[in-house]
């Protein structure tokens, strides 16, 4: 799984960031939070690798603590909606009485753009990092529990699950002991994509002034802040966005690189068919 | 044929009553009193009594939802609490930008996603189709509010083509609209391209060795006119599929574009409400674009079973 080349670039680049922001206190060259009004907005340079931004602060140890809430807040929802949508979408594909109900709900969720669904609920929630992961489960589970219900649907008419329906295992057996294993692949996939989806759409938010307090570093609140000076600092703007997009096209990277290796068949199809 | 069509309509009415419950919700998970919230801190315990009463916050919550959805029915999305103006209006006044901004952007998305495509499969031996796979994941993961900040920087500031910021209606002058519209809806558009245009060259690539297309081949049909009379008229009925979920996509983005450029349309409405608290207009316009989504997508659908009579829906 980890051994194709792009897979492991990936998660090489995500573990990079990911480690950087953990470890951000011990080597940091400047405090995040330290303010100097005589530096205010000046370029990159040797000390300010990335400039300063409106207070003086220095925007490069801004970008790397400000990963740690947009990467938590991405872990976190990625993690939530799998598992909720996970509980739904295999409820729903295997046992079909609930199926038509449960389906014409997550219909209903399916049914808002997820950045407005997701704006809405932080609208009427609050903007704190917690209603902020509420919100984005809520808009990003749906998709989870569409893609569990039909993985589910295929793997329930596999004969082994009939055989195991014929010796008597209980509903609960069946599913935790032969349906979910065979449908975590496209669980991890979907998962990866979601992981993606919540660090655009909380930088999104905050970028609207809707997100988690300004005064918290992430580069949604970043790249809002900076969106005033972007004229007479640039910098400012591009270097969080920067990371934004190297996190996000690793996770997309990843995504679509796990889709190929599990599914060694469909990927070589596609190999083939490119060469004829 | 009929039947589908028929059952496909109905299928509407289920999803549009849990959208309508779920826009219903959001104003009553606000913590705290919603009266209180909308009308401030300093306001008189009368003037919340007077409010709550005025949005029928407190009678029994699904006494409220079915007052409330009995209103929806009949198009009547409440009054706003900062303007006193219907909802509805305000939707019809600010609707204009929103749809021009939508239009030009699936115009220049189909502009740009179809003849990439093509490309990419006449010259699918070449280096050309990994990078182009690579260009296309970039594309999915740029934030587009960053996006439209840097092509501001470069088309807005360093090379001021392009106005920064406003809206002049189609009725003022074509040459204005488009002078405004044309950089904001560019954006808007070159984050689904990657997405279209990645979707129609896996179709016509999964085509390029079906039978037909040997068939066509073996008469001597040059690679051209296969490329274009068979293998690409049969990419585009999958890809109508993924225009429904790109109206979507467009949608989202059109709330952030429009605060960026100050367009003043729905979404820049939607914005503007919430940090109003101005509940029952965010409701409308949640609805309303849900409303949006659900019927384009029904359109898809039933297009779909007429461009490709093939399927049937059993």
């Amino acid at each position: 799984m980890f051994t194709k080349k792009t897979n492991l670039l990936a998660l090489a680049m995500l573990l990079i960031v990911a480690l950087a922001a953990i470890t951000a206190s011990s080597w940091l060259p400047f405090s995040p939070a330290a303010i100097s009004p005589e530096q205010r907005l000046t370029g990159p340079s040797a000390a300010h690798w990335f400039g300063t931004d409106d207070f003086g602060r220095d925007i490069f140890s801004r970008t790397i603590v400000a990963a740690r809430v947009s990467l938590s807040v991405g872990v976190i929802v990625a993690v939530l909606s799998t598992v909720i949508g996970t509980v739904i979408g295999l409820i729903s594909g295997y046992f079909r009485k609930v199926d038509f109900v449960l389906m014409r709900i997550i219909d209903g969720f399916l049914a808002f753009p997820a950045l407005i669904l997701a704006l809405a609920l932080v609208a009427a929630l609050g903007g704190s990092i917690t209603n902020i992961i509420i919100a984005l489960t809520l808009a990003f589970f749906p998709v989870m529990a569409r893609v569990v219900r039909s993985a589910t649907l295929q793997v329930k008419n596999q004969s082994y699950i009939e055989a195991a329906q014929t010796t008597g295992s209980s509903h609960a057996v069946i599913i935790a002991k032969y349906v979910l294993p065979n449908i975590l692949s496209p669980v991890i996939v979907q998962s990866t994509f979601i992981f993606a989806k919540a660090i655009l759409a909380e930088a999104a938010l905050s970028f609207l002034g809707v997100g988690v307090n300004p005064s918290t570093p992430t580069w949604g609140n970043m790249l809002q802040e900076a969106q005033i000076y972007v004229t007479i600092a640039p910098w400012y703007s591009i270097f969080p966005g920067l990371a934004i997009v190297i996190t996000v096209l690793a996770l997309n990277l990843l995504g679509d690189g796990l889709r190929d290796s599990f599914n060694p068949h469909q990927a070589k199809r596609k190999r083939k068919t490119k060469l004829a | 044929m009929l039947n589908y069509t028929i059952r496909r309509l109905l299928s509407v009415i289920p999803v549009m009553l849990v959208v309508s419950v779920i826009v219903f919700m959001i104003v009553h998970l606000t913590p705290g009193n919603p009266a209180f919230l909308i009308l401030g801190e300093d306001s008189s315990p009368e003037a919340i009594a007077d409010l709550e009463r005025e949005l029928g916050l407190d009678q029994a919550l699904y006494v409220q939802f079915f007052n409330w959805f009995s209103q929806v029915i009949t198009g009547d999305l409440g009054t706003s609490v900062y303007s006193s103006q219907s909802v509805t209006s305000l939707i019809a006044e600010n609707f204009g930008p929103t749809f021009s901004l939508m239009a030009l952007s699936t115009v220049i998305l189909l502009a740009i996603a179809i003849p990439v495509a093509i490309l990419i499969v006449a010259l699918r031996k070449t280096v050309l189709d990994p990078i182009f796979t690579s260009v296309s994941l970039f594309g999915v993961s740029v934030p587009e509010f960053w996006l439209a900040t840097l092509l501001v920087l470069g088309f807005g500031v360093a090379l001021p083509i392009f106005p920064v910021a406003g809206y002049v209606p189609f009725a003022e002058g074509a040459d204005a609209w488009l002078h405004h519209i044309l950089l904001p809806s560019f954006v808007l558009a070159i984050v689904e391209v990657g997405i279209i245009a990645r979707m129609l060259r896996d179709s016509m690539l999964d085509s390029v060795n079906q039978d037909y297309i040997k068939t066509a081949r073996a008469k001597g049909v040059k690679e051209r006119e296969v490329l274009m009379r068979h293998v690409f008229v049969n990419a585009l009925i999958p890809t109508t599929t993924v225009l429904g979920a790109t109206v979507a996509g467009l949608l989202g983005g059109t709330v952030i574009i429009e605060t960026l450029f100050t367009i003043p349309g729905i979404g820049q409405l939607l914005v503007d409400s919430i940090h109003r608290r101005d509940y029952p207009v965010v409701q409308g316009i949640v609805l309303f674009i849900a409303g949006i989504y659900v019927f384009v997508n029904l359109l898809v659908d039933l297009l779909y079973t007429f461009l490709d009579p093939r399927i049937r829906y059993d």
